[in-house]
């Protein structure tokens, strides 16, 4: 490590680094505005100056910008040397001549960046004396605010958009001093990580549109952290109420899974946490089908009554979007028997040959950083973008590897972005792409092929065959699936660390079984492989490890015969996962059905007893993410009305039960060690994040609200002169209050417990340096989360596993294949009610090949019909070319569809009656 | 007294034909050497002759042409790029040879980019030459139907095409890199150095950029040799160069004289002195990106070093002439609003600053300005002016003449602002 002085004092700094990332990474403060930690640097703000020396006797120096500048062995620089604090408070002065001085109406305020870095450079005196320039702001979309006249013009916006996320519709337009940063016209914004603008961009030009509708300041924020519940990515979030209302959602950092970015069902979904639907109270449905609002003590001795009636027969479902603590206690309080997972039949034994696979340690599961370092990618039928998007960003820093190399060869150092772009330009690592129908990945994929879920499968089996004979081969290949698996086989074993991702996504479990395949053949040739599953909901993954990969499912229970008295169902819309004629022949058998939710969703409106449960914003849970990775998220604020989490409510019935099932258990933390205690697989759980004993240095809890939260005790002020007191969290090390240890200092507080960051001077998001071991990379406290399937070595004769290979997908009598078609905004059951999220969902839709919708007699904007046991579903088509011929892909969790998970095929016709029903909102990108 | 570049120019200025120009030795040099002399004896012959570019910076060519990697094994492009964007205030000197002996540009390109190894050169020109790219065209598809390009010129095995690229018109675009982002289709922001074009540069492959006159000289160098070349010049450095006045001197113009004239020659002899009724007070020897010298610095020769110890620069050697009844602040404010305009908007200093500057000494000259305008033009001179504050050479450039104005005619910026008007008017 070379040695570098700065200011007389000598440090260690790594060798790769520039000069800025050095320095930042000593924790010393240096101003900067265009440079990333993520997207490297390009020296046009000019904030980051320091001088270098040539020598000791060197007694001017150079100014030079320390982003630009490499590391080298003794380095003699300085930071405060007058010229260079000079000119930095000069680059603010001049950036300031334009800007808005009105910080107090300015959404940035509190949480700038440019605040922060105007103070540290130290400019306070104004002399420009000219008018201003001012811009036409645009409408970007129903997710983020555009103020252009905030802009100082630091390229990180388009930097972000274009070079990091893959959009092509924000740019910088016109030049000199009239740079303009936004689309070429208004309209919304297409890319899926648009939202990560409000905290790449240092101003307040790209804001949190649906936090300005109820706006709050950062140091007026409720905060805790918490877990994504969009996708099984699992990206650490920081969620901030105020008032009683979940107000934004901010990324929190992690550097192995999301580091510094969300996608925008992440950062805008939560909006559901406000929803009208929200169940609030307690109620029992009356003879004309209302509810009747009772108490919680009435409700919890309705529950107990019917439960502990004798002879009584109990069941309960579960669900992959509810924590491991909730599914824990319903299976505990009906029985390992009487619990049922809540997946479908279908999803749960994918999911259980993807937890099988897993086990084997057969190949690595890469976390999202791990991603970024493979060398070659195959993806088979999984739409990453809308199902898991967090990870298609990873991959499209994953293809930037190919121009690393191409930039090493030379020297050009890695953080050198332009150069390195500019070096490489359209060169990229090899991205193979094999899917039912168009995908977002394509403009950076060497090679995509089109192929329904089946006929995926067969080019995966293929490859193995080819990479190692002793995997099961297709016995009928056609020359073409022949010649494609031999070129995806041969870009594969060209590569050190290729990556195959499949997942849940096709609802094929061959699929999944073929990618193992690849990835295991590749182990066998000596690569380092990595194998990801995308799993559907955010603990799918929890759910199926709770009874180690062998639960009863909700087809096991819904083709039942018996009668039940009691069905329990725990966060989960049957709607979503089974055909509504079974589901309701089988609550025609079910005396009595108890439903604890969020939202009044189909399955809660049928349900005798309704009892409200907390969301993620609310309440504490464990997840176990796609990679195995225990993470625990905390409640921001406590609900009002009736709710409570899941796992409360179910303490709380099993203690009104009088069970003695739960034996001492009444606390949550008790709940986590129980799982660990049961579960062999879980037993890491309770280390995902210190249990509620926890204090800090000083001997406190830890504050969810800033040291500047004054607005606290007069939120009230205005109906009593009386502050209530505050709720006490007896549940987690957090306090629900200002005071407590909230100065955080780097690595004084577990980062898995810290709630929102900063520090002193850094009240933006970038703070985050200061608790990094290094700058860009691991914090000082290690990541949150622990991962629960260990690597280990492999298992023997892996290829004689998977060999149910199916027959080439064929017209079968005028049936087609059903394929699953994603959408980041509606796809998911919760996001999809946020405001927000339900402006940007598609239509329901069938999507058909051309040749398809010829055969059919169908053209875009008419319907489509199937009859699906004993229903008739009805969608509008949509014609693609890229839609692959043999099926038809419909619009996953949006519209009736629920009625198509189940099957592999349908027949079609021209719905003659289709009316379209809702103006379209389809956006560019999902056509 | 030779002059190679202007020896085949008509008075009527009607272009020199293919074959005119090779009557009198055109392109003699590609014969003899392509597929004949390596690429390294080219490249000695250039290293010797001691050519420094003309477009502004006086880096010597072969030097710059040196850093090209000369790897067999890489089968990729390498490309050459004329730099015919010629948008610098007061220059006209590429003009001339493209108008009226384009063969010779075609010629040096030829020899350049086979020193180089390259297989693709592009002449980036200036929109409002129209006249010049009609005429390079013509040249080009000449030297087509010649053998001159193509494919296996002259048997040699050796390949090379080259396009004439319009610039969309912006000053910034003549800067060598972000020219090369320009060329490809991209915003004209300038790169950072390093990686250097040789290395990195036009779509990522080698890459060498070179000022139309830069590549005019070297034809000549092949052919009478390293000794002829440096013997033109009459001071430090080779050759001779396209010299020029523009101001109220009787005969502003240009004209090919050797390297090292000096400035008084140029102005009394070869502008005929000033017209009546105006004295001279100053110049921009180089463009108008340099800082002014005075009557003081007449006697000085024409060579980079010379006039760059003086405290300017010798940039494109073409001078615009200050008199005594035109406003120093009005001339500097025009110059720098030029720039301001021409600014990329890439990096603060430049994009913010010149503005401001503008700002600041259009009310100056219209009578507003205050004691402290002073303070602000100097704070800012030194903010935007010195190398390595700024992203690219424009702005240092564009404030230059303004920091050399407070230095020599201060007074007038004071009397501006004593008695609210300009007495210029
Ligand atoms: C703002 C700016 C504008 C420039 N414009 C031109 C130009 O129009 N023509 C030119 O030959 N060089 C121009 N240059 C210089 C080029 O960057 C480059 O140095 C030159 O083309 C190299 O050629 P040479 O080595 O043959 O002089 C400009 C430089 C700057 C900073
Ligand atoms: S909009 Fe924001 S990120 Fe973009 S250039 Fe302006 S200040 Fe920078
Ligand atoms: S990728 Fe998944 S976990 Fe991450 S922010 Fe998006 S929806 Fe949430
Ligand atoms: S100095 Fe900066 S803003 Fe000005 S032209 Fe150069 S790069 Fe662009
Ligand atoms: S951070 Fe270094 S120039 Fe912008």
């Amino acid at each position: 490590m070379p040695t570098i002085i700065v200011d007389g004092i000598s440090y260690q700094v790594d060798a790769n680094d520039n000069l800025l990332e050095a320095l930042l990474g000593l924790g010393l403060d240096l101003p900067y505005f265009c440079w990333h930690p993520s997207m490297g640097s390009i020296g046009s703000c000019r904030q980051c100056a320091v001088i270098q020396y040539q020598d000791e006797d060197d007694q001017q120096g150079r100014l030079v910008m320390s982003c630009m500048t490499p590391v080298t062995e003794g380095a003699i620089l300085s930071i405060d040397a007058e010229p260079a604090a000079e000119f930095r408070s000069a680059v603010i002065e001049n950036l300031m001549i334009n800007h808005p001085h009105d910080c107090p109406v300015c959404e940035e305020g509190g949480e700038c960046h440019l605040q922060d870095m105007t103070v540290m450079a130290g400019h306070s005196m104004r002399h420009y004396k000219g008018l201003k320039t001012t811009h036409r702001n645009q409408y970007l979309g129903p997710l983020l605010n555009h103020e252009m006249n905030r802009c100082i013009a630091c390229y990180r916006c388009v930097r972000y958009y274009q070079d990091y996320a893959g959009g092509t519709d924000l740019a910088v337009f016109g030049s000199r001093g009239r740079v303009y940063f936004g689309r070429h016209e208004d309209g919304v914004l297409q890319s899926e990580f648009a939202g990560n603008l409000v905290e790449v961009c240092p101003t307040g030009v790209f804001t949190d549109k649906p936090l300005s509708e109820r706006y709050t300041r950062k140091w007026d924020l409720q905060s805790a952290p918490a877990v994504c519940t969009g996708c099984s990515m699992g990206c650490n979030i920081s969620v901030a109420e105020r008032y009683g209302e979940l107000r934004r959602i901010h990324n929190r950092y992690n550097s192995e899974v999301n580091g510094y970015f969300l996608c925008d069902r992440g950062r805008f979904g939560g909006g559901f946490v406000n929803h009208e639907d929200r169940i609030r109270r307690c109620g029992v449905r009356n003879a004309s089908g209302v509810y009747d609002p009772v108490s919680k003590q009435q409700m919890l001795e309705k529950v107990s009554a019917l439960i502990s009636a004798a002879g009584s027969k109990v069941v309960a479902i579960g669900s992959p979007r509810a924590s491991l603590e909730s599914n824990h206690l319903l299976g505990k309080l009906v029985g390992r028997e009487n619990f049922y997972s809540g997946l479908s039949g279908r999803e749960q034994s994918i999911i259980n040959a993807i937890y099988a696979i897993q086990q084997t340690g057969g190949a690595r599961i890469p976390t999202l950083r791990e991603v970024e370092a493979a060398d070659a990618v195959l993806i088979l039928g999984e739409d990453v973008t809308n199902t898991s998007a967090r990870l298609a960003l990873s991959l499209r820093q994953t293809v930037r590897n190919r121009s690393k190399e191409m930039a090493n060869q030379i020297q050009i150092p890695l953080w050198h972005d332009a150069a390195v772009r500019k070096l490489a330009q359209d060169e990229k690592s090899p991205l193979v792409l094999v899917t039912a129908s168009e995908d977002r990945l394509e403009d950076v994929s060497c090679l995509t092929h089109r192929a329904g879920p089946d006929d995926t499968a067969r080019i995966g089996y293929a490859i193995a065959n080819i990479i190692d004979n002793r995997y099961s081969r297709p016995a009928d290949l056609t020359d073409n699936e022949q010649t494609l698996a031999a070129s995806i086989a041969s870009i594969l074993k060209n590569a050190e660390k290729p990556l195959i991702i499949s997942g849940s996504g096709s609802l094929n479990l061959a699929v999944v079984e073929a990618a193992a395949n690849v990835a295991w053949a590749l182990k066998g040739e000596n690569k380092d492989s990595g194998l990801i599953y995308c799993v559907p909901e955010c603990n799918s993954l929890g759910v199926t490890m709770l009874h180690d990969g062998n639960s009863n499912n909700l087809d096991d229970l819904l083709s039942g015969s018996d009668d039940i008295d009691v069905a329990i169902v725990l966060e989960n819309d049957l709607y979503r996962r089974a055909g509504s004629t079974a589901i309701n022949s089988w609550l025609g058998k079910v005396k009595n059905l108890v439903v604890i939710d969020q939202l009044d969703n189909p399955t809660a409106s049928v349900a005798t007893l309704v009892l409200p449960a907390a969301s993620f914003a609310e309440t504490e849970g464990t997840l176990v993410n796609y990679e195995g990775r225990a993470q625990r998220s905390f409640a921001a604020f406590l609900p009002q009305g009736d709710i409570q989490g899941s796992w409360q409510w179910l303490l709380d019935i099993a203690d009104q039960v009088g069970t003695q099932k739960f034996g001492s258990i009444r606390q949550f933390d008790q709940v986590t060690e129980d799982i660990a205690a049961q579960n062999a697989a879980l037993s890491g759980v309770t280390k995902a994040a210190p249990d509620a004993s926890y204090r800090s240095g000083a001997g406190q809890k830890i504050a969810r609200m800033t040291h500047r939260a004054s607005g606290r005790t007069a939120m009230v002020a205005d109906v009593t002169m009386y502050e209530p007191q505050q709720p006490v969290d007896n549940t987690s090390a957090l306090a629900f209050t200002m005071e407590g240890a909230n100065l955080i200092k780097p690595g004084e507080v577990p980062s898995s417990l810290t709630p929102y960051i900063w520090s002193p001077g850094w009240n933006s998001n970038q703070a985050i340096i200061k608790f990094q071991a290094e700058t860009g990379g691991a914090l000082t406290d290690s990541d949150p989360g622990v991962r629960l399937i260990a690597t280990a070595s492999p298992v023997a004769d892996l290829h004689t596993r998977h060999t149910t290979i199916p027959a080439i997908t064929r017209h079968q009598g005028g049936s087609l294949q059903l394929v699953p078609g994603y959408h980041l905004f509606g796809s998911e059951e919760l996001s999809a009610y946020s405001k927000a999220i339900a402006e940007l969902t598609p239509r329901g839709y069938f999507a058909v090949h051309p040749d398809v919708a010829g055969q059919l007699g169908v053209a875009d904007h008419d319907g489509l019909e199937t009859q699906i046991n004993g229903a008739n579903v009805q969608l509008e088509v949509v014609v693609s070319e890229s839609v692959a011929r043999q099926c038809v892909v419909y619009s996953y969790g949006i519209d009736a569809t629920g009625e198509l998970v189940h099957e592999k095929r349908g027949t079609f016709k021209k719905a003659e009656s289709w009316e379209s029903s809702r103006p379209s909102n389809l956006i560019m990108s999902d056509r | 007294m030779e002059t190679p570049l202007t020896k085949n120019m008509r008075a009527d200025k009607s272009p020199v034909a293919l074959s005119d120009y090779m009557s009198t030795g055109g392109y003699a040099a590609v014969t003899k050497t392509i597929g004949k002399s390596s690429p390294a004896e080219v490249l000695q012959v250039v290293k010797d002759s001691n050519l420094r570019g003309r477009g502004g910076a006086g880096f010597p060519a072969g030097m710059k042409w040196s850093f090209v990697p000369m790897n067999e094994d890489d089968p990729g492009h390498k490309y050459l790029v004329a730099n015919a964007d010629e948008m610098e205030p007061g220059t006209f000197k590429d003009r001339l040879i493209m108008e009226q002996d384009p063969h010779q540009l075609i010629e040096g390109m030829i020899l350049a980019a086979y020193t180089i190894q390259a297989d693709v050169g592009y002449i980036f020109i200036r929109a409002e030459y129209h006249y010049a790219i009609r005429e390079l065209k013509k040249a080009i598809s000449a030297c087509h139907d010649k053998g001159f390009l193509g494919k296996n010129i002259l048997d040699s095995g050796y390949n090379l095409d080259i396009h004439v690229h319009v610039s969309a018109g912006r000053y910034i675009c003549g800067e060598e890199t972000a020219l090369l982002n320009s060329l490809e289709g991209k915003r004209a922001h300038p790169r950072a150095k390093p990686p250097f074009p040789q290395v990195s540069g036009l779509w990522g492959r080698p890459t060498i950029v070179n000022n139309v006159e830069s590549l005019a000289c070297v034809s000549h160098i092949v052919n009478n040799g390293a000794d002829w070349f440096k013997s033109l010049g009459i001071g430090e450095d080779s050759g001779t160069k396209l010299f020029g006045i523009s101001g109220r001197v009787k005969k502003p113009g240009t004209w090919e004289l050797p390297m090292g004239t000096p400035i008084r020659e140029l102005v009394e002899v070869h502008a005929g002195g000033m017209q009546d009724g105006y004295k001279l007070r100053g110049f921009l020897p180089g463009g108008a990106s340099t800082d002014f010298l005075t009557e003081a610095h007449l006697d000085l020769p024409m060579d980079y070093d010379v006039i760059m110890k003086a405290g300017s620069r010798m940039g494109t050697g073409q001078m615009i002439i200050l008199d005594d009844k035109t406003c120093p602040v009005a001339m500097v404010e025009n110059v720098v609003s030029f720039f301001a305009r021409e600014s990329c908007g890439f990096c603060t200093p430049c994009r913010e600053g010149l503005p401001w500057v503008e700002k600041v000494l259009h009310a100056i000259e219209v009578g507003e300005g205050v004691p402290e305008d002073l303070q602000i033009l100097e704070r800012q001179g030194r903010f935007i002016g010195a190398v390595g504050n700024t992203h690219c050479a424009l702005a240092p450039g564009a404030i230059e003449p303004l920091t050399s104005a407070l230095k020599y005619f201060r007074e007038d910026f004071e009397q501006h602002i004593r008695d609210k008007k300009c007495s210029y008017q």
